[in-house]
């Protein structure tokens, strides 16, 4: 495989999943095309084909065949262009590295919805939950990144969602560099690699975004 | 590598679809363990240590070092014992579909097997059964395409995506049996009806599948 093979994304700013994709595509120095779909407006027939079944956003095309999932993605991606390496070598901390990726995926969109999704008593528990959650993955940080002094799997998993956190702090009036300091540095370190800063969006139109929702929904 | 019965413990229950994944991939593989059964109701402090973030099993322990995750113990023991046929498909484009449909099996199928015990009514539980054959109509479809002809979803041995699927083999079955009604159906999903009696005679399955009727004698 070649970094100038045929890659397209679909794509939607906003998602955390999508940005996870553009990380690793960048890390690996992959060319691609983004797409981006007008959640808004309808989905388009490439990403109903491709993702018949949960039709969602990230879509990976490569020469055509469709991957999705963007942990999946993001496995393939490092399967097929093998440097550098997102994975470490040693068995047991590739295990670890997937267990917490997979903590990640099951826990952190899902408990950043209970604060935006919510007003009130109900907004007040999901911001108790979500930085329980946040408590759990600091304590799994292994060095400057998650994998130790490389920038990883974990990381690009992690990474995209902080770019809702400045919105989450907004709705719920605290701060994650209060709560989890070491968390919050990490953040500041991968925002300096080029491949994250240039996959996440300004988290002030994260929040607009999620404003606009709530207002739709009679939360605001 | 040859690993010796005190090297490799998996902390489990008989019943437990997940605890078999790992049994199945060891058995795959060779490998001698110890099956140390956590008592039902309550959770040893071994299980508690090994696995503080879900304090669930299967938890593998190797060398004393814990591998949690079903489906992450199953891709560890893979990529430990080499010497053994491999589990996941060497193609990066089959690991990610196989990857993929092992997701939708836990996320969705799983939940909605479940979703038939817990209605309650006629017409509730008639609206959970339709659910989860309509599961196993996109699982039959998946096999079609993933054994590319052979006998197993991994081609002509059984592998991951045969794991994660054929774990539950054992519950469906109590399912057909409990509520009077067929899940695997000759007419719409006859390959897996075929698929279930290879995957259960299979060498490395057939000592651990549990029994149907001692699965249903748990549940009076």
């Amino acid at each position: 495989m070649s970094k100038n093979d045929e890659v397209i994304l679909l794509d939607f700013w906003a998602s955390p999943f999508a940005m996870r994709v553009k990380i690793a595509l960048a890390e690996k120095g992959i060319k691609f095309e983004a797409r981006e779909e007008d959640i808004m407006a309808g989905k388009s027939e490439l990403l109903l084909n491709s993702n018949p079944l949960h039709k969602k956003v990230p879509v990976l095309l490569h020469y055509g065949k469709p991957i999705c999932e963007s942990a999946i993605i993001v496995s393939y991606i490092d399967e097929v262009w093998p440097f550098p390496a997102m994975l470490p070598t040693c068995y047991y901390a590739r295990a670890q590295a997937r267990f917490w990726a997979d903590f990640v995926d099951k826990k952190l969109f899902d408990g950043g919805c209970g604060i935006w999704r919510n007003n009130g008593d109900a907004l007040e528990l999901g911001k108790k939950e979500f930085i329980e959650i946040l408590q759990v993955l600091e304590g799994a940080l292994g060095g400057d990144f998650f994998g130790g002094d490389n920038f990883g799997f974990v990381d690009t998993i992690a990474i995209p969602h902080a770019s809702w956190f400045y919105a989450y702090e907004q709705f719920g009036g605290f701060k994650v560099e209060d709560v989890c300091p070491k968390l919050s540095a990490w953040i500041k370190r991968c925002l300096k690699r080029d491949s994250v800063a240039k996959s996440l969006p300004d988290p002030s139109k994260v929040y607009e975004f999620l404003c606009m929702f709530r207002k739709m929904n009679g939360l605001d | 590598m040859a690993a010796t019965a005190s090297e490799v413990k998996l902390l489990g229950a008989w019943p437990s679809p997940f605890v078999l994944r790992s049994r199945i991939a060891l058995n795959i593989k060779s490998v001698e363990y110890e099956f140390l059964e956590e008592k039902f109701g309550s959770k040893s402090d071994l299980l508690l240590k090994s696995n503080p973030v879900y304090k669930k099993i299967p938890v593998l322990l190797h060398r004393d070092r814990p591998v949690c995750e079903s489906l992450i113990i199953v891709q560890y023991i893979d990529e430990t014992w080499t010497s053994g046929p491999s589990i996941l498909p060497w193609d990066p484009y089959d690991r990610a579909i196989a990857r993929y449909w092992g997701a939708y099996i836990d996320d969705k199928f799983f939940p909605s097997l479940v979703g038939i015990a817990k209605a309650e009514g006629p017409e509730a539980k008639a609206e959970a059964l339709e659910q989860a054959k309509a599961g196993l109509e996109l699982i039959e479809k998946a096999f079609k395409d993933c054994s590319k002809g052979g006998e197993f979803f991994n081609g002509d041995q059984i592998g991951y995506l045969d794991i994660a699927f054929g774990c539950y083999v054992g519950w469906i079955r109590v399912t057909e049996s409990m509520h009077g009604f067929k899940l695997f159906d000759e007419e719409k999903t006859p390959r897996l009806v075929a698929w279930s009696e290879r995957f259960c005679a299979h060498e490395a399955v057939k000592d651990v599948m549990p029994e149907t009727e001692k699965l249903i004698e748990l549940l009076k």
